[in-house]
């Protein structure tokens, strides 16, 4: 990381102008811009990797693999149709599809488990509610790879091997304690005397439910919808195990990629951009509330 | 500030409803204590009882092969085998290389993005113009699929003829530039390299919401009073930034011991990168040594049960402690 600190110290007042600051000595204005300066770089190196990888996508093969790189070479859209084309012509389309269905019912499932059992440990409150709460925490610190074995095992003598079901129900295992916690954070978000005073005016427990608590606790809602829709298209260890041709997913369909022969970095760049575009969409979807949710509700 | 200490304690939350109020009950009128007891957990239940069936019962059944002498390559000669299996496992060097490699990625990784997203959440605390667009440019890495994540090191950066970093090293100094070939060269720093940049952002932004949340007043009287920008970072900021650092370290554990991507896809395990759930990975789905790889997972999980439960000690405190705040 040195050649952060090696950025331009001193030297650059000009590029941000000081617009808050302006009442502030001049040493002070020309600090805070060298940092704000700073900071660009800073977030340009952690991005550059990608913006790389999106150029590498749109250039040839032979040009993505010269030493030094080729800036400057013709923009192509091969890597794109290559990677469209992959797999004996299917494509990447059964791989992209099993993994949003995947993704998509397992958050369903979470979110229809998780929404009563945040319920029952905010708004109503089951004695020693703490202690459950960290039960669920407790099974995701549980190494997965250690019940791998048994569940492979069960799989193949029940006809579940490569079948999407199974990485549904395992998905819906994975993210189930994240979503509880994040929706116990949010529905304890919603004020208890609003609800009590729903229930003086004689409103029942669906109304008090879509009128009083979704409206609050909505946006917490989805972005844990999000977050558990992006572990479940990430997995690899399940996905890579229990499937084969039929479900196998979209990052287990990414390292068939890599071959021995020949060049690939336009193909793989393209195919990663690809992959990783309903992630990218979701987790800046989810921005606002992307902290609060990884961080299991604690910071805000 | 806090999440679960805004809901009052559940018993001082029987009493402020009356019965009659709830709508979900079985009975109209006031249920005997039992009943209602069952009607406040019955939402709860769906989800206790799955998890417990999903995540508990494939350890219990990990547990028992892990006393059989099983190698799937040769069913007809499976037999119990009491303790042999965790007698193989605990004098395996290998198994035990990966449980260092497994503390080492984990600790390298946590702590360096852990300092990385702080000097960074440092930067974007200030106001400076495109401070929202840095703070995206900065999340990007995080939400890339690990695998693409670590294809990409691996093979558009890390690659040895034509890697970026070889080429910029080409760029800077021409035909006679080191061309170091980096994964073989430092296998375990490459992939720490890898996932320290994606986990870098987490760590920020759980940072960056730590400092947005310091009480301003303090730090303005400090100022007033003389104090230094390193004595206002040393003695205010720190301290009401340790829980944010130890819940980073927490949550970024959780997630990195378990890694399997990076190290599966940068390195196949090799060059002493193995980390225990690629170990464990390679003895069951490799090696088809279903006991061995059974009694490496129950040894696992007894590890990660004295971790876990020192660390949720450490969650709890956590909690706890913002109510005061």
């Amino acid at each position: 990381m040195s050649a952060l600190t090696a950025g331009p110290p001193e030297a650059a007042p000009p590029a941000a102008p000081p617009k808050a600051s302006s009442t502030a000595p001049k040493s002070v204005r020309r600090k805070n811009a060298a940092l704000g300066l700073l900071a660009w770089v800073c977030g340009l190196l952690f991005v550059l990797p990608i913006l790389w990888m999106v150029l590498t996508s749109l250039h040839s093969e032979s040009d993505a693999a010269t030493n030094p790189p080729s800036l400057a070479a013709p923009l192509t859209l091969d890597g794109y149709r290559e990677f469209f084309s992959a797999g004996n012509g299917a494509g990447p389309w059964p791989a992209l599809a099993n993994s949003l269905g995947a993704s998509v019912f397992s958050t369903l499932f979470v979110l229809v488990l998780a929404l009563p059992a945040a319920y029952a440990l905010s708004i109503r409150p089951v004695r020693k509610w703490r202690d459950v709460l960290f039960f669920f925490l407790s099974t995701k610190m549980l190494p997965v790879v250690a019940g791998l074995l048994p569940i492979y095992l069960f799989a193949k003598n029940t006809d579940f091997l490569d079948n999407i079901w199974l990485l549904v129900i395992l998905y819906t295992s994975m993210n189930l304690p994240i979503a509880v916690w994040m929706m116990q954070s949010f529905l304890a978000e919603v004020p208890s005397a609003l609800i009590e005073a729903a229930q003086i005016d004689g409103a029942r427990l669906p109304t008090v439910l879509t009128r009083v608590v979704a409206p609050v606790a909505a946006p917490g809602i989805a972005a844990t919808a999000l977050i558990c829709f992006i572990f479940s298209w990430n997995e690899m260890l399940f996905a890579r195990v229990l499937t084969g041709v039929v479900a196998q997913t979209a990052p287990v369909f990414l390292t068939g990629f890599i071959t021995s022969q020949g060049l690939f970095l336009a193909k793989v760049c393209a195919a990663s951009l690809v992959i990783s575009l309903p992630v990218l969409a979701a987790g800046f979807a989810a921005q606002d509330k992307l902290v609060q949710g990884l961080s299991l509700g604690a910071v805000k | 500030m806090s999440t679960p200490t805004t809901t009052p304690a559940p018993g001082a939350h029987d009493e402020q409803r009356p019965p009659t109020s709830r709508p979900a009950t079985a009975a109209p009128k006031g249920p005997p204590n039992r009943l209602r007891g069952w009607v406040t957990r019955a939402p709860l239940l769906p989800a206790l009882v799955f998890m417990i069936v999903v995540t508990q019962l494939p350890f219990v059944a990990t547990l028992v092969v892990s006393f059989f002498d099983w190698n799937a390559l040769y069913p007809e000669a499976r037999s119990f085998g009491g303790f042999e299996n965790y007698k193989e496992v605990l004098s395996d060097p290998e198994l035990r290389d990966s449980v260092v490699t497994t503390a080492v990625l984990t600790a390298v990784v946590v702590l360096v993005s852990l300092v990385l997203g702080l000097l960074l959440a440092l930067l974007l605390d200030r106001s400076f113009r495109g401070r929202g667009v840095v703070r995206t440019l900065l999340i990007a890495p995080f939400l890339l699929v690990p695998v693409a994540a670590a294809l990409l090191w691996k093979h558009v950066l890390f690659n040895p003829e034509y890697g970026l970093l070889n080429g910029v090293l080409s760029w800077l100094f021409g035909d006679d530039a080191p061309q170091p070939n980096w994964v073989s060269d430092m296998p375990l720093a490459a992939v720490e390299v890898s996932l320290i940049w994606q986990w870098t952002p987490f760590m920020m932004l759980i940072l960056l919401a730590g400092l947005q949340s310091r009480p301003s007043d303090a730090i303005e009287a400090a100022r007033i009073d003389g104090a230094g920008a390193w004595q206002i970072f040393r003695y205010l900021t720190l301290p009401h930034l340790r829980r944010y650092l130890e819940l980073g370290a927490l949550l970024g554990s959780i997630y990195i011991v378990q890694n399997f991507d990076a190290v599966f896809t940068i390195t196949s395990g090799g060059l002493g990168t193995a980390n225990l759930p690629y170990t464990i990975y390679q003895t069951f789905y490799q090696g088809h040594e279903y006991g061995l790889a059974s009694a490496a997972g129950v040894l696992v999980v007894i590890g990660s049960l004295i971790i876990a439960t020192l660390a949720l000690r450490v969650v709890s405190s956590l909690f706890r402690e913002e109510v005061r705040a």
